[in-house]
C-alpha cells in the first residue's frame, strides 16, 4: 500500500465532441465549442453556450433504457463507459466506488413536465419524472450498469460539484478503503426555465467567454459529462495499466462569506491545503487549471488567491481557463478539468485560456494566451469554486 | 417633493431590502444603503417589473446608486437605451 492514486481511465462527453480524443484534439488546438445556442424558443440577454452537438441517445441506449435517463445520466453513463474501456477493465472490482458530481440534476426533464402542468393545462405529470430528475440518476445508472455494489454517491456542492467528488474517491482509494473508483461529473442545463435564471444573474456573456482578459464580460454556460477511473497505482502497475497520471492532493474550504461574491481567502486556503494533502511546496507546481470563469468578479479574486498561496512562483506558474472553450459545465466542470489537466500532463502540452484579447493588470498571470504550449511538466492543479462559497481543489502528478 | 419614479423606485427598493421608504433619499448611494452586489441584481429585477422595461447588463453595470437607476428607468421609458 503506497498511498499512491492513478488515473488509468478518462471519458468525456462536451461541447468540444463526443469522447476524450475530440475534447482533448481541440484544448491542444486551442479551439472553442462556444457558439451559438440550439433548441432555445424564447429571447435571452445571452445566445451563446457550450452545448453537446449532435447527440443521439439511439447510439448509446434502447429506447426503453432512454426513457428512464435524463440527458445528463445519459452523459454520465456515456462517459464512464469511455472511461472504463480506456481503463482497459472489462468489469469492475468488487470493492469499487462511483463518486458523482452534479448540482442541478434532470432540470431539462423537470422543465419540460413542468410545463405541460403549467402552461399546457395537463394536469398529470409522467411517473419516471421523479428518478430521471434526481441528482444521483447518473451515479446510479453507472452503478447497475457495471454491478458495482460498494460506496456509490452523487456530490452537489453547484460549481465544485465535481472536485469534490473527484476528491472524495481519491481518498477513498489512497486509504484503501475501495480498490478502484469512477469519479467525476455530469450535468444538461440547457432549458429555458434555467438559462432564464441565470440571464436573471447577469454573469453570463452575451458573446463568447474570455477568462482573464480585460474586457471579459462573463461566463458561457456549459453541459456534458467527465469520469476517471482511479486506481491504487501499485494495483495499477501489477496489471499492466497504462498510468495517465496520479491524483497526489485534495484540499477544500469553504469562504464563509457570501452566497455569491468570491473571496480569495477560502480558495487560498484550499489550495494550501491540497498542496499539504499532497505534501508537496507550492513551488512544485507548474500549471494550474483556473476555475476562471471569466465573470468580472471571479478571476481578479482567483488571481489574488494564486499570489497568496504561490508567492514569486506564481509568476512562473501557466494558469489557463479551458472554460473558454468548453463552457462552464457546473456540476460537471471540475471533472472535464480533471480530464484536460490529466491530459496536459501525459501528452506534455498545456491547453490555452482561449479567446483572450487584452491584458487585465489585475489579472497579471502567464495565463497561456490563446495558444497552446508544449511543456512537459510534472505537477498540476485543477480549482474549482463554487457559489455558496465553497471550494475544492485538485493537485495531479505526472506518471513516473 | 421627490418626482414619481424617483418614488416608486425608491418603493422598489425599501421593498427588496427590506427597509423603512424613509431611510432611502433621492440621492442615497447602494454603498450607503448596504446594498450588495447581489441585493443589485435583485433590485434590477423588481425594477423591470414596477416600470414594465428591460435593463441591459451593460446599463444595469452603472446603476450603483438611487439617481442613476431613477435616471436609467426615465431614459428606458422615453424609449432610449440606459
Amino acid at each position: 500500500m503506497t498511498g499512491r492514486v492513478a488515473i488509468t481511465g478518462m471519458g468525456a462527453i462536451s461541447a468540444l465532441g463526443r469522447t476524450r480524443e475530440e475534447f482533448w484534439d481541440a484544448l491542444a488546438a486551442g479551439r472553442s465549442g462556444i457558439a451559438k445556442l440550439e433548441g432555445i424558443s424564447a429571447p435571452l440577454r445571452f445566445s451563446n453556450g457550450a452545448q453537446v452537438r449532435g447527440y443521439d441517445p439511439a447510439a448509446h441506449f434502447d429506447a426503453k433504457e432512454a426513457d428512464l435517463l435524463d440527458r445528463f445520466a445519459q452523459f454520465g453513463a456515456i462517459a464512464a463507459r469511455e472511461a472504463i474501456a480506456h481503463a482497459g477493465l472489462r468489469g469492475l472490482p468488487a470493492q469499487t466506488a462511483i463518486v458523482t458530481g452534479c448540482s442541478v440534476g434532470g432540470i431539462g426533464t423537470e422543465d419540460g413536465q413542468f410545463e405541460e402542468l403549467y402552461a399546457r393545462n395537463n394536469p398529470r405529470i409522467a411517473p419516471m419524472t421523479i428518478p430521471r430528475i434526481m441528482a444521483n440518476a447518473a451515479a446510479s445508472r453507472i452503478s447497475t450498469e457495471w454491478g458495482v455494489g460498494g460506496p456509490v454517491y452523487n456530490v452537489s456542492t453547484a460549481c465544485a460539484s465535481s472536485n469534490h467528488a473527484i476528491g472524495q474517491a481519491f481518498w477513498m482509494v489512497r486509504s484503501g478503503a475501495v480498490d478502484c473508483a469512477i469519479a467525476g461529473g455530469s450535468e444538461a442545463i440547457f432549458s429555458l426555465g434555467f438559462l432564464k435564471a441565470w440571464e436573471a444573474l447577469r454573469v453570463v456573456s452575451p458573446d463568447t467567454c474570455r477568462p482573464f482578459s480585460k474586457d471579459r464580460r462573463g461566463m458561457i454556460l456549459g453541459e456534458g459529462a467527465g469520469m476517471l477511473v482511479l486506481e491504487p497505482l501499485e494495483a495499477a502497475r501489477a496489471r499492466g495499466a497504462r498510468v495517465y497520471a496520479e491524483i497526489a492532493g485534495f484540499g477544500m474550504s469553504s469562504d464563509a462569506h457570501h452566497i455569491t461574491q468570491p473571496s480569495s481567502d477560502g480558495p487560498a486556503r484550499a489550495m494550501t491545503a491540497a498542496l499539504g494533502d499532497a505534501n508537496t511546496p507550492p513551488e512544485a507546481i507548474s500549471y494550474i487549471n483556473a476555475h476562471g470563469t471569466g465573470t468580472p468578479a471571479n478571476d481578479p479574486v482567483e488571481t489574488a488567491a494564486i499570489h497568496t498561496v504561490f508567492g514569486a512562483h506564481a509568476g512562473r506558474l501557466g494558469v489557463s481557463s479551458t472554460k473558454s472553450m468548453h463552457g462552464h459545465a457546473l456540476g460537471a466542470a471540475g471533472a472535464l478539468e480533471a480530464i484536460a489537466t490529466t491530459l496536459a500532463l501525459d501528452r506534455g502540452v498545456l491547453p490555452p485560456t482561449a479567446n483572450f484579447t487584452e491584458r487585465d493588470p489585475q489579472c497579471d498571470l502567464d495565463v497561456i494566451p490563446n495558444t497552446p504550449r508544449a511543456e512537459q511538466i510534472e505537477w498540476a492543479m485543477s480549482n474549482s469554486f463554487a457559489f455558496g462559497g465553497l471550494n475544492a481543489v485538485l493537485v495531479f502528478r505526472r506518471a513516473a | 417633493m421627490p418626482d414619481d419614479i424617483t418614488q416608486r423606485v425608491i418603493a422598489v427598493i425599501a421593498k427588496t431590502q427590506r427597509l423603512d421608504p424613509s431611510a432611502i433619499q433621492p440621492e442615497s448611494t447602494f454603498a450607503e444603503l448596504k446594498i450588495d452586489s447581489l441585493d443589485g441584481i435583485n433590485i434590477l429585477f423588481a425594477l423591470e417589473e414596477e416600470f414594465k422595461v428591460s435593463i441591459p447588463d451593460d446599463a444595469a453595470k452603472k446603476i450603483t446608486s438611487v439617481k442613476e437607476a431613477v435616471d436609467g428607468i426615465s431614459q428606458l421609458l422615453a424609449g432610449g437605451t440606459a
